[in-house]
């Protein structure tokens, strides 16, 4: 099994729906580099669309925002999402798992428009608060499956040893499931922060004026012409999110090993 | 030294434990035997603190243990799938329990060293679980669970995970090291062989209940009921029906066999016309193609019916008059190769009355 090779059409096929994927990819980081104001044609390789960046307050405030904005609220999706997890796994509560994960399923126009006639019903000022609460509910779920699923792997009778040897509940939580739990934990984070930063529809829904987040930017200036410049941007954002999945792809296989 | 009184737990509506008491003693090597779902892991699970039996008692010295959290017992507990911390060292999971009892640096160093020489695993100390094989998890396992001196080491079938060959080594490992630390176990296994080798005495447990409390050879050759003599050994179990009896002896009638004598069961006392079955192990029977029956002996004639060559015996089926099927040993023990009889050859059997074992 190991060493049969794939035939020649399942090959050429993979490697179609790939390049379908990539190529687009590949021409916003090529068009980046462009000496030129059009996608049309290479010109010539230049680094200036990434030093009038630097130039831009606009997308180096948006930037800054959606910076924060993920790191807070990947770190609350962690916390409370682990939390979920530990609570899916006991299983007291037969809800609970369907009301915790609802949110992975649910389409962003709805969570978005939602959250909006919340926010708008209990008056809180749309801004950084009303988007870092959106982000932390949509990504609890993901935090949450991340870590249920590595407990769902655990031999529960690692947790019943260290109380038989003489650990507190407390013991064993903090000396034998969180450090068994950690790369679920990471992996679960990691999967918040890279929704958070690439989120837009949801964004879009409970940003206020001001708290203008980077997807945000990108798209306003989409709206008159996709400048190299917006190139530049989406390639940056592009290297945040793969570096994060390929560390994520690099602790994946030690979730998956116990 | 362990009190189970009455302890009953069931979960919905299976009943796991129904009234179960007995009584172990101080040094004892003690076992729970009994086929999947008879109660004994349930049993060990409520002696540890894992699980709150729903009535009844368990005491240790005297003391009741129920109140106590698994962390607060002094007993502790060899798991089945050894429970050794993947992300401890082999030293960290012999340290755990003596850095849960907050014993200084040098103690738990000290302790670690020597209980690993005990083990016979000095060098494996910075290795990971993952790098052990299955006899040394399960030596570092015990090791663990017995560093720091338990009142009680419950062992829950802490052998099934190894191969046959290895089994019998640790078999003798757990006698010897139960002997040299002189602390109480109690052993949960299904294998009827392990419980006879290891045991001082076994609890046999069926259905949520206790069938019989004996030492091993007592249990293999005197069991109380039908369930102790068809799950320990092999046994040839003849529903029969008492037709006259005193203290000594007892006639009874066998369907198909006719009328025989047997030796009475000094516990109980069988009444004419009482149902009861004959226990009879194979091994007591005497297997030839002709044989003259001794006095006190039953003798039949028979065929070979089936045949299973183990190598150093071979059991050989034998069907009597009117079909009745009684299993046989012969050892091998002739020099060269060894072929006695073949299916369908022309049998005799006999056994001494006082061999088969009279149950209700």
């Amino acid at each position: 099994m190991a060493n049969k090779r794939p035939s020649k059409a399942l090959l050429s096929a993979g490697i179609l729906v790939y390049l379908f994927l990539y190529i687009p990819l590949a021409v916003v980081v090529i068009f980046s580099f462009n000496d030129s104001k059009l996608n049309a044609e290479w010109v010539g390789f230049t680094w200036k669309w990434y030093e009038k960046l630097i130039h831009n307050d606009s997308i180096l405030r948006a930037a800054g925002n959606s910076l924060i904005i993920a790191i807070i609220s990947a770190a609350m999706a962690t916390v409370l999402g682990t939390l979920a997890g530990l609570a899916i796994h006991r299983g007291r509560q037969k809800w609970l798992p369907a009301l915790v994960l609802g949110p992975i399923a649910m389409p962003d126009i709805l969570i978005g428009v939602s959250l909006l006639l919340m926010f708008i019903l209990l008056n809180v000022s749309l801004g950084m608060v009303s988007i870092i609460l959106a982000h932390v509910s949509f990504c609890i779920g993901f935090v949450a499956l991340a870590v249920q699923s590595r407990l769902a792997g655990m031999d529960q009778s690692l947790i019943e040893a260290a109380r038989d040897l003489g650990a507190s509940p407390w013991q064993s939580f903090r000396l034998i499931s969180l450090p068994l739990l950690m790369p679920g934990i990471i992996a679960g984070a990691m999967m918040a922060f890279t929704l958070s930063i690439d989120d837009f529809v949801i964004t879009f829904f409970t940003a206020g004026v001001g708290s203008s987040t980077l997807p945000l930017e990108i798209y306003s200036m989409v709206k008159i012409a996709v400048t190299p410049e917006v190139n530049a941007v989406s390639t940056l954002l592009m290297l945040v999110t793969l570096t994060l999945i390929t560390a994520l792809s690099k602790i994946s296989p030690t979730v998956l090993r116990q | 030294m362990l009190e189970i009184n009455a302890v009953s737990r069931s979960f919905g509506d299976f009943v796991a434990l129904n009234n179960v008491s007995l009584h172990i003693q101080a040094g004892e090597f003690f076992t729970l035997l009994g086929p999947s779902g008879c109660g004994k892991t349930t049993l060990l699970r409520l002696i540890a603190g894992f699980d709150q039996a729903d009535s009844g008692q368990i005491l240790l010295d005297g003391k009741p243990l129920c109140a106590l959290p698994p962390e607060k017992r002094p007993v502790h507990t060899v798991f089945q799938s050894y429970a050794l911390f993947p992300h401890m060292t082999v030293a960290e999971n012999i340290a755990f329990p003596l850095r849960m009892a907050k014993m200084s640096k040098a103690e738990i160093a000290h302790r670690v060293t020597e209980v690993l020489n005990d083990v016979r695993l000095p060098d494996k100390a910075k290795h990971y679980p993952d790098a052990l094989s299955g006899g040394q998890k399960q030596r570092i396992a015990i090791a663990r669970a017995l560093v720091n001196r338990p009142r009680l080491l419950l062992l829950d079938e802490p052998l099934s995970a190894l191969d046959a060959k290895l089994r019998e080594q640790m078999q003798i490992e757990l006698i010897n090291l139960q002997k040299e630390v002189g602390i109480t176990f109690v052993y949960v296994t299904h294998d009827q062989g392990e419980a006879l080798a290891l045991s001082h005495r076994i609890a046999v447990m069926n259905k949520g209940e206790i069938s019989q409390i004996d030492e091993p050879s007592v249990l293999y050759s005197y069991p109380d009921n039908r369930f102790v003599a068809d799950f320990i050994g092999q046994c040839n179990i003849l529903d029969a029906k008492v037709l006259s009896g005193n203290e000594q002896k007892v006639n009874i009638a066998i369907a198909g066999l006719g009328e025989i004598a047997a030796t009475a069961n000094p516990e109980i006392t069988f009444k004419s016309g009482d149902n009861c079955a004959l226990t009879l192990r194979p091994e007591k029977i005497r297997l030839a193609a002709s044989l003259e029956a001794e006095p006190d002996e039953a003798l039949f004639s028979g065929k070979v019916h089936d045949m299973l060559y183990l190598g150093d015996v071979t059991v050989y089926i034998i069907e009597l008059a009117n079909g009745v099927l009684i299993e046989a040993m012969l050892a091998n023990d002739a020099p060269g190769r060894t072929r006695l009889f073949d299916t369908g050859d022309a049998v005799q059997i006999a056994w001494r009355i006082d061999a088969g074992h009279l149950v209700p």
